[in-house]
């Protein structure tokens, strides 16, 4: 009535929010199964297992494109959030483009096959837990973005925490590579496999970053 | 009814116009500037409350404004009305957001003045006061809707969606409820004037229902509105959404809301009669200024903020814009009854 369409309006949000959980969660999962990825090719190297979960991290990929897709079109369609719209778009672009990095990740190593000699396994297994729960704590800032502004500056802290942490373990890393008896190509190689997973970290903060400014703008 | 009666009535109607444009403009001019409803649903709902607000509830300004001055003569009704009606379109094109409550006042004190006629000094102060107490109480109103509606968000941990639909359906509710009060409360403006001299005879309809001669006026003044809302509020509805203050469609619901029970409570007989009945000092039936209404309850969410978002130099421009209104109208109004007391030989007064 009226052009509110007020059955379906109520009705069609409830659908979004579905896929914009869908999506947040679709992103926090594609981090775990990339650490889990990394501890399979450490320990097994790029097998049958490494391999299917590439696969899963790039159907998870597809998945998140469409449900983005869906909800931009609803937002503009129907004018939803007229006010925050832009800023969700941005925000779920953002989180695409991490879901995006981590996929990177996955092909590099499938592709190029980096050979971490086992003295480094324990520092890469802990710098991809850290850029990991890095994510994971963005993923819970940008739920709070959603549901309970208050909470989104406390979890963007945790972000950024984990950020630097994520700094501090590349640098030593990094440092080790080149302490040791590597040679220098293999020793470039490895510091370009580093330096791309900590990237997820810092993306993860520029988004939380972003998020802090948004939900300044989203109180009333 | 003759043509001159009915050329003596498009006064009214161009006053309803020019209401319908500006001050029904008020009531969603939030709603659609923040886009969260659209022009036309605005357009439909305002119009349709507007002209129920009128036929229901629209006696009680009517009468205190015909006692600041009963004009008794049609040509002097056009005059008031078309005097109020330039002046609002007059100040609307300096860009100051006026109502056509005050342009009327002024009006039918300059039909005092021009005629020799009394003004009931006591109800031009009680209407005087009215046009302060207004905007300070939009604004105690609105402080507190937002204190408690940004609680309630904060605790209620709705999805960003859900708020977004809630707030559409209730920034059409409240929209719907300025509609009917702005109707009830401002009719008198468009229409009262011709309430002593209504050329109508009360219609019968199978012994059920009276449609009386003061209703169809208020049907047609009402309806005057609604083309009003519709063919010039579009402008001002953005004009009022975006550039008084950016605000979030919340902020939005809460300034209609607080619009809305201001301009019901100096229309409501009932309510007046209840707070008598308790001995309370009873609320005056006034018609207030809907634009008044919308500023006092922006400046009470500013103030809220800490001020800072407030554009005070504006403020002031209009608070000015308010004063100066009801002299204009009153300057036009002798202006326009010299011109057709003169020039046309019209009996403006009985």
């Amino acid at each position: 009535m009226f052009g509110l369409k007020s059955k379906s309006l109520f009705s069609q949000s409830k659908e979004l929010e579905r896929q914009i959980d869908e999506f947040v969660n679709t992103v926090s999962e594609v981090g775990l199964i990339f650490k889990k990825a990394i501890r399979d090719y450490l320990s097994n190297g790029s097998g049958n297992n490494f391999d299917k979960m590439v696969e899963q991290v790039s159907s998870m990929e597809s998945k998140a494109d469409k449900i983005k897709k869906e909800v931009e079109t609803a937002l503009y369609e129907d004018t939803l959030i007229p006010d925050a719209r832009s800023d969700v778009l941005r925000l779920l672009e953002h989180l695409d483009e991490i879901i995006g990095l981590i996929q990177g990740n996955c092909y590099r190593f499938s592709i190029q096959k980096p050979a971490f000699p086992k003295d480094f396994h324990n520092d890469l297994i802990n710098l991809t837990d850290v850029v990991i729960d890095s994510a994971e704590s963005l993923c819970i800032s940008v739920r709070s973005f959603f549901r309970d502004i208050k909470t989104v500056r406390d979890n963007a802290h945790k972000v950024t925490f984990y950020e630097k942490e994520s700094d501090k373990q590349t640098s030593d890393l990094q440092r080790k590579i080149f302490k040791s008896d590597l040679t220098l190509d293999q020793k470039m190689h490895l510091r370009y496999f580093v330096e791309k997973i900590d990237q997820i970290a810092d993306q993860a903060e520029d988004i939380a970053d972003e998020l802090q400014i948004y939900s300044i703008k989203r109180s009333i | 009814m003759d043509l001159l009666t009915i050329i003596f009535l498009t006064g009214g109607l161009f006053l309803g116009w020019s209401l319908g444009a500006n001050d029904a403009a008020n009531v969603f001019g939030t709603a659609v500037g923040t886009r969260m409803v659209r022009f036309k649903t605005a357009a439909i709902v305002c119009s349709l409350f507007v002209i129920l607000g009128a036929i229901i509830s629209g006696s009680g300004t009517t009468e205190t404004l015909s006692k600041l001055g009963s004009i008794n003569a049609l040509p002097g009704a056009f005059a008031a009305c078309v005097a109020a009606g330039l002046s609002v379109y007059i100040m609307t094109k300096f860009g100051l957001p006026v109502s056509t409550t005050q342009a009327i006042v002024g009006a039918i004190v300059g039909w005092n003045l021009y005629t020799g006629s009394s003004t009931n000094i006591k109800v031009l102060i009680t209407i005087l006061s009215t046009w302060i107490l207004c905007p300070i109480i939009a604004g105690l109103i609105a402080m507190f809707f937002y204190t408690v509606t940004k609680k309630l968000l904060n605790n209620s941990k709705l999805h960003i969606l859900r708020v977004d639909a809630y707030t559409r359906t209730a920034l059409l509710l409240a929209g719907a409820f300025g509609a009917y009060s702005l109707g009830a409360n401002n009719i008198a403006n468009v229409m009262g004037v011709f309430v002593p001299i209504a050329p109508f005879s009360d219609i019968n309809l199978i012994n059920l229902f009276t449609f009386s001669s003061k209703e169809q006026l208020f049907l047609l003044g009402g309806l005057a509105i609604a083309v009003g809302v519709f063919t010039y509020s579009k402008k001002v509805m953005y004009t009022v959404g975006n550039d008084l203050l950016k605000m979030s469609p919340v902020a939005a619901f809460i300034v209609v809301i607080s619009h809305s029970i201001v301009l019901f409570l100096f229309a409501s007989q009932g309510i007046s009669s209840f707070l008598q009945s308790l001995n309370l000092p009873s609320i005056p039936l006034v018609p207030v200024s809907s634009s008044q209404a919308v500023i006092g309850a922006v400046i009470g969410i500013g103030l809220l903020k800490g001020g800072k978002e407030v554009q005070w130099s504006i403020a002031g421009r209009i608070s000015l814009g308010w004063v100066v209104l009801p002299v204009i109208a009153a300057f036009v109004a002798i202006i326009i009854l010299f011109i057709l007391e003169n020039i046309f030989g019209a009996g403006i007064k009985i």
